[in-house]
């Protein structure tokens, strides 16, 4: 007999998946089992191997934001609310570490004391602040809470000559664009953070910690409710859910977690700046979350990983060239079918490269840098600096061209934008991509966030959900 | 009462502007109920559009064409590149997502939103381009009545602002498309049974809107003269807002609501504080979305279950 309060077909929900067969499918099984354990080994092993301090930054990087991402999962992966402001929570735990822990005002209180106040506080502003939630739906509660975030952002830049009664001069308490530098490193139990790999350990076991936690928290009562209102606000009432008093505590859950997290980066970072806290942070969390899939805590810590430690390739040449064309591969592979095709769209590509090469140094002479000399140079066009509104034409001419692949759908036409394409792509590419490693990595988020939407909502590891309309 | 005038008339330049970008925003979200995040980024675009226009042209200061003629095809322009780039939108992120959970969607538009952003950024660059308008058009020739002068400039965008939406206006209710408009908001899949092609009243809708935030993007930039990659996404912001307090879905709201907003904004930098400006704005707006969500126009919708 199952305990009063628990549902039978849900106590015996684990037991009735269904077992892959096959050696394959055995290690699927084993692998979805074991995921944690595997995480821990991997995470552990990882400073060892990689060497290095920059190695172990990335490392750090991709903790904070699976930290960042497994708790926005509880606000939109289980209960359904859409906060845009997300961000803000982790700046406010920054900025709050940054407050009492740094010559800022003089206060330097123990680190774990620091941290928890932190926590309660930002939870309490969470309570404050979700209350919204209990009456606004959907799209007005992400406009709203993408207003909290914009007010952060503005105080955090503003707040820093500001003229207050019975003290003299004008006072500064965010530090204003220049943020607060000087933040004191952590120490726990006498034992003081200096490197790194010192956080990254802390990381680990706080992320640790957070999955056992927030798992557990899904198979409990107040998790089967959270993902009740995700899926039907109306009937979970219905069914006596408390659905205004879990929202606004998966709300203000998700502030707290992002809130350590950014206790931990203003002192790995030993400093706070505003533009730590903007859009385009919450852009790589929802692309995190998105990627992994929605309302599942690996997926969430996958994605996080995925997001955090692929770009770092971007960054030296050689490696992105190798992500570069192996994404152009396996897209070619998968667009053009039947894969004989590929017979005829290769050579296509490579001698349109000829053609069009030839062509431009014929026409146009001094438009071509004729120095440079790599392999891929005696085939792509190099443009002279000087001729950069030609590549951003070019560049702009490419998306279309990307986007009438989709579009069109005759073999014959799509083939043949295939190999216009891929052209355009490695020409733009060369002349301008690599160089702009940070642009380009921001637009593949924005690009990789509605390709997965189109093709696979649900993420890596997510289940598809079926909307009842 | 000088300054109050100045005050009233920056507020309704920048009302106007606003207005044109909530137009697009509530148009949208009236048929597809979908948050057109990208909404903002397509009033950059077409602020862009026009730049190119008057670069092409020979620049502010020696066009090769005359001003006005100048002037008109940075419109034609900035409207044309918008609305190509909004139909586009519909057509990629939005259409296969149609019957999708509506969270997806929204993710795709911020998706959009961030492209488009960072595209600009990888075109254009990071600096700051100037319409440079004061020397294209002198900007002492204008109304001068008393003390109150207002410039040409501000007066061609403010009568073309508000041409723009009286044409809106005649366009949904007077013509057949704009009865196939107002019927797909009311209810798409009772529309489609009636013969309305709901696909082509969605493009029409995106086409219109985007041309509306494309001619909104040319006029921020003949009257404040800054052009920018991230320019759209605090204008996206309050022209949201300003579809909100209107009532969204609602299009004399979003005019109603754009001013508002406009004129909020001007007093609140010219009477209060400048530093404090946005801050001040946006807690009106979190205030007006907590009491009445639904908006000065809206009509609170019932939920069917």
């Amino acid at each position: 007999m199952p305990e009063i309060g628990t549902d039978r077909w849900v106590a015996e929900f684990e037991s009735r998946r269904v077992r892959r067969e096959g050696p394959w499918g055995r290690l699927v099984d084993w692998t979805s089992r074991h995921w944690l354990g595997l995480f821990v080994v991997a995470a552990v092993v990882y400073p060892f191997v990689i060497g290095g301090d920059f190695g172990i930054r990335v490392g750090v990087n991709a903790l904070l934001l699976a930290m960042l991402a497994i708790g926005l999962n509880v606000v939109v992966g289980y209960t359904g609310l859409l906060d845009l402001g997300y961000v803000a929570y982790y700046g406010l735990g920054a900025y709050g570490y940054a407050f009492l822990a740094s010559e800022q005002f003089g206060i330097h209180l123990p680190t774990l004391l620091v941290v928890g106040v932190v926590a309660l506080a930002v939870f309490g502003i969470g309570l404050v602040l979700g209350q919204p939630a209990r009456r606004l739906v959907g799209d007005y509660l992400a406009i709203l809470t993408l207003f909290f975030l914009q007010v952060f952002v503005e105080l955090a830049l503003n707040l820093d000559r500001l003229d207050l009664p019975f003290v003299d001069g004008p006072v500064s308490i965010t530090g204003g664009p220049n943020g607060i530098a000087g933040v004191d490193p952590m120490e726990i139990f006498g034992f003081r953070f200096g490197q790194v790999r010192d956080y990254y350990f802390l990381l680990l076991v706080l992320v640790v910690l957070l999955i056992v936690g927030v798992t557990n928290l899904a198979r409990s009562r107040t998790g089967i409710g959270w993902r009740a209102i995700r899926e039907d606000t109306l009937a979970a009432e219905h069914m006596t859910i408390p659905s205004g008093r879990l929202k606004v505590l998966a709300y203000a859950f998700g502030a707290a977690v992002a809130a350590v997290s950014g206790t931990v980066f203003a002192a790995v970072q030993l400093g706070v700046f505003p533009q730590n806290f903007t859009v385009a942070l919450l852009i790589v969390v929802y692309a995190a979350l998105v990627l992994g899939g929605e309302g599942s805590v690996p997926g969430a810590l996958v994605g996080a990983l995925i997001i955090a430690m692929v770009p770092e390739l971007l960054r030296t040449p050689a490696g992105a060239r190798l992500l570069f064309y192996g994404g152009l591969a396996v897209a070619a592979l998968t667009l053009v079918k039947p894969r004989r095709r590929l017979l005829v769209v290769v050579p296509g590509i490579v001698a349109t490269g000829l053609a069009v090469r030839s062509l431009v140094t014929a026409l146009w002479p001094d438009l071509v840098d004729v120095e440079a000399a790599g392999m891929v140079d005696r085939w792509v066009v190099r443009f002279v600096p000087s001729a950069d509104v030609v590549v951003s034409v070019l560049f702009i001419v490419t998306i279309a061209v990307v986007l009438g692949i989709v579009a069109v759908r005759r073999r014959g036409a799509k083939d043949a934008l295939v190999v216009v394409g891929v052209y355009l792509l490695v020409l733009v590419w060369e002349n301008r991509l690599v160089e702009e490693p940070s642009i380009t990595r921001q637009l593949l988020f924005g690009a990789l966030l509605v390709v997965l939407m189109v093709a696979r909502p649900h993420g890596l590891l997510g289940r598809p959900r079926v909307e009842v309309v | 009462m000088e300054f109050f005038l100045q005050q009233l008339v920056n507020g309704l330049t920048l009302g106007g502007v606003y207005a044109l970008i909530a137009l697009g925003y509530s148009m949208v979200y009236g048929i597809l109920k979908l948050l057109n995040f990208a909404h903002g980024d397509v009033y950059m675009v077409g602020a862009f559009a026009g730049y190119a226009v008057l670069v092409a042209f020979g620049g502010p200061t020696d066009p090769r064409i005359p001003v006005v003629v100048l002037i008109f095809a940075m419109f034609l322009a900035g409207m044309a590149a918008s609305g190509i780039l909004g139909v586009v939108i519909e057509r990629f992120a939005y259409r296969p997502l149609r019957n999708a959970p509506r969270i997806a969607p929204l993710i795709s538009a911020v998706g959009v939103s961030f492209f488009l952003q960072n595209a600009a950024l990888l075109v254009a660059g990071a600096r700051f381009r100037s319409y440079g308008t004061a020397k294209m058009v002198d900007p002492s020739t204008g109304l001068q009545w008393g003390p109150l002068r207002i410039s040409i400039i501000r007066i061609v965008v403010i009568l073309s602002a508000v041409a723009l939406m009286v044409v809106l206006h005649l366009l949904v209710k007077r013509t057949k498309l704009g009865k196939a408009m107002r019927a797909t908001a009311y209810d798409r899949e009772a529309a489609a049974m009636m013969g309305i092609d709901v696909d082509r009243v969605i493009v029409a809708t995106f086409l219109i809107g985007s041309v509306l935030a494309g001619a909104a993007g040319v006029m921020v930039g003949l009257v404040f003269s800054r052009v920018f990659h991230f320019m759209g996404f605090i204008a996206g912001l309050k022209g949201f807002t300003a579809a909100v307090i209107g009532g969204i879905g609602s299009i004399p709201g979003a005019m109603m609501g754009g001013l508002l907003i406009g004129l909020a904004e001007a007093f609140s930098a010219g009477y209060i504080s400048s530093t404090f400006q946005n801050l001040i704005v946006f807690g009106l707006l979190i205030a007006f979305l907590l009491i009445r969500p639904r908006g000065i126009f809206g009509v609170p919708e019932p939920v069917k279950v």
